[in-house]
Formats: C-alpha cells, sequence, structure tokens
C-alpha cells in the first residue's frame, strides 16, 4: 500500500487515511471503550490537538450522554470502570512480568571443548526470537538458531562458547533490560551451579 | 471469532495463479472495490498468506493484513481495509447502546440495529440514509460492515446471520456471529 497517506481526500478518489491510537490501536473515536481512556486523551492531545477538541470537548461527552437512557449509562459507567481496572491491572502484571523475568545465558558442553550458548527468557521482554538470533548470528558470526525446549517455550542456541559477549551485546543493545536480569550460567551436563 | 489474543502460525508467499484467483474473487463478491483493486493488490506485489488458529488464513501484503477467511467461506475484509474504503462494503449501523458489547466480542444482536440509533436497509429511509445503507434487504450470508452511531469509522465486519427484512419483523437473536471488531486479536494481531 503506497499511496493511501493522500491525506483525508474523497474516499471516491483515494484510500482514505484513518488515524490510529498510540496507546490503545483503535480510531481515536473508539477510545472511549477501551479502558484506557485517560491516556488515549493524553496521546491525542498531543499529536493530533484539532481531534481531541472535536472528540473531547464538552458537548460531544454531553450529547453522547444524552443519547443513552439513564439506566443504561450507569450499565455503561460500570462496565468501563471495570474495564479501567482490569487495564491497568493487566498493564501492572505484564510490567512486573517483565521487572521480574531473567534472561539465563547457559553454556553447555556439547563435546569435551566444544560448546553451545542457549539464551533463554528473551520473548518476556518483548523480543521476537527469530529476529534476535538472526542477529546474534550475524554479529557472532556463528550458527544460531531458535529451539523448542522440551517443557514447552523456546531458547536460542548460538553455536560457540559466547556466553560473555552475548551478555555484552544484550546490555548494550537492548537498553530497557536491566542489567542485573541478565544471569550467566555454565551448564555441565544437565543441571550445575553457576 | 478472535476473542483471544491469537499468535500468527506460519507465512507462506502465495501462487501468481492463487493470487489472481483471489484478486478475481475478491472483486466479484465487492463489486464496488473494483476500481481500488490495484491499490489494495498492486498486481506486481507478492502476497503472503498467515494462519491462524482455527483454520482462519489471513492474506497480507507485507505487514499490512487485507482479508482473512475460514476455511473456504466468504473473504472477508480486515477492517483496516474497511476504514480505507468504506463505501465499498453493504453497511449497517447499531446504536450507540451496543456498541461496547460488540467491542468486547460480544455476538451482534439485532435490537441493536433495529432501536432509533441504528440503521438497516430501508426504502422509506431519508435521502442521505438510503445512499449509505442501502434499500435493498441483504440476505442472511452477506458479508456486511458495521458502524456505530455517532463514530465515523466502521467497528464490525461479519457475516450476517439473519436477514435484514427478517430482523425488521422480529427485532430479536443474533444477527451476525464470530465477526472481527476493532481491538479483537485480529486487530492486535501484529505481523512482523
Amino acid at each position: 500500500m503506497t499511496e493511501v497517506t493522500t491525506g483525508a481526500g474523497g474516499p471516491e478518489s483515494h484510500a482514505k487515511h484513518v488515524v490510529y491510537c498510540g496507546v490503545c490501536s483503535l480510531p481515536p473515536e473508539y477510545c472511549e471503550f477501551g479502558g484506557t481512556v485517560k491516556k488515549c486523551e493524553e496521546w491525542l492531545k498531543v499529536q493530533h490537538p484539532d481531534m481531541h477538541e472535536r472528540l473531547y470537548s464538552e458537548d460531544v461527552i454531553n450529547a453522547n450522554m444524552s443519547s443513552l437512557t439513564i439506566e443504561a449509562q450507569k450499565r455503561a459507567d460500570k462496565d468501563a470502570q471495570k474495564k479501567a481496572a482490569k487495564a491497568v491491572a493487566a498493564e501492572a502484571r505484564a510490567l512486573e512480568i517483565k521487572a521480574s523475568s531473567k534472561i539465563l545465558i547457559k553454556r553447555v558442553e556439547r563435546n569435551k571443548r566444544k560448546y553451545v550458548t542457549a539464551v533463554q527468557g528473551l520473548e518476556a521482554h518483548g523480543l521476537d526470537l527469530k529476529k534476535v538470533a538472526k542477529d546474534f548470528g550475524k554479529k557472532f558470526a556463528t550458527g544460531s538458531s531458535v529451539t523448542k525446549l522440551p517443557g514447552g517455550g523456546e531458547e536460542i542456541t548460538v553455536q560457540g562458547d559466547l556466553s560473555d559477549d552475548i551478555y555484552d551485546y544484550l546490555v548494550e543493545t537492548y537498553e530497557d533490560i536491566p542489567e542485573e536480569n541478565i544471569e550467566c550460567i555454565e551448564d555441565k551436563k544437565k543441571k550445575g551451579g553457576g | 471469532m478472535f476473542k483471544k489474543d491469537i499468535t500468527p502460525g506460519a507465512k507462506s508467499k502465495v501462487k501468481s495463479s492463487a493470487q489472481r484467483a483471489i484478486r478475481g474473487k475478491i472483486v466479484e463478491e465487492y463489486p464496488l472495490l473494483g476500481p481500488y483493486i490495484d491499490e489494495i493488490i498492486p498486481k506486481k506485489e507478492q502476497l503472503d498468506l498467515v494462519k491462524l488458529p482455527d483454520r482462519v488464513s489471513l492474506y497480507t501484503l507485507g505487514s499490512n493484513p487485507l482479508f482473512f477467511q475460514h476455511m473456504d467461506d466468504a473473504l472477508i475484509p480486515h477492517l483496516a481495509v474497511v476504514h480505507k474504503y468504506p463505501n465499498c462494503f453493504p453497511r449497517l449501523r447499531i446504536d450507540r447502546g451496543a456498541i461496547r458489547f460488540v467491542l468486547s466480542g460480544a455476538t451482534l444482536m439485532a435490537p441493536g440495529l433495529t432501536s432509533a440509533g441504528g440503521r438497516l436497509p430501508n426504502p422509506d429511509a431519508d435521502e442521505e440514509d438510503v445512499e449509505r445503507y442501502g434499500k435493498e434487504d441483504l440476505e442472511p450470508g452477506t458479508v456486511v460492515v458495521v458502524e456505530a452511531e455517532g463514530k465515523e469509522n466502521a467497528c464490525l465486519v461479519g457475516v450476517l446471520k439473519m436477514g435484514t427484512k427478517e430482523m425488521k419483523m422480529v427485532k430479536k437473536g443474533a444477527a451476525m456471529e464470530g465477526g472481527h471488531c476493532l481491538g479483537d486479536g485480529l486487530w492486535m494481531l501484529n505481523l512482523g
């Protein structure tokens, strides 16, 4: 789709360009149903002040309210509150998971002097394993792949003993991962201490 | 259909002959899209087929989802496409009270369409509405786009379960099942 950004020109000639909210990804007019209204509103105010005015001015809100019966309004309000609470809780949980989840870099002995390095837990930080694996391969000029773990889940396996290099690389490139969440472990045959 | 967040499955390239067939099918199903088909699916571009859970396949162009299909059912446009070409699909409108239910993935019920804020194809309506929502009654099985009262963009797309004529008479029951609505799993789907 190359020429869809021709503004709000007539839909007869060209595709209509729709702005989507940067917070909840819906068209801004639907933000009020999303549960993150406050954030959406702030975002819109910064990004599209004209649209903000149109959607969040008092008259509009009042007009919206008056089109429903009082009873329905109450129910909708309750629902919206519930939804907002849910959204907040979900966000908090996601943050917590992110903060507490560790990245494990394991050096696994493959054949006496040969090692592979396994990296686990990257997906919890919102990274695409396939892409990261490719990056590792490029950076260290070795084979690097995503392998499935027997217990479910996936890890990245990099050929060669690269645990320290990967540690440095991760710290450097992904700044939003706290350094103390990355841990190097030496894995003997099955499980060993680091 | 996509109430939960979904993870995309295998992505594969669509054969050029299959791609031509898809183009043809889309134009046949949505004749109004005809003039824009080259904008939606340029002839030279490579379409991708992404498999989704429950035997749904999604056709994408790069990272833009275009149409999805359950088994061999009708090709249904993704809402992003609907937003770009809003005038090319048969449309209905729901009242304001129904929006929050629809957006949380509920089945579309007829009262939301038959009430004062809703719109169905109706030859007796005023001119503007006739132009927007048509006057021919729609049969069950038609793919329709559902707009919302007071909103500019569509919020739901799916296959009608009940004809609009029947809806007007009965004013009860499910009107559409398993559509694709704003904010559902398909909408949130991230195609790398």
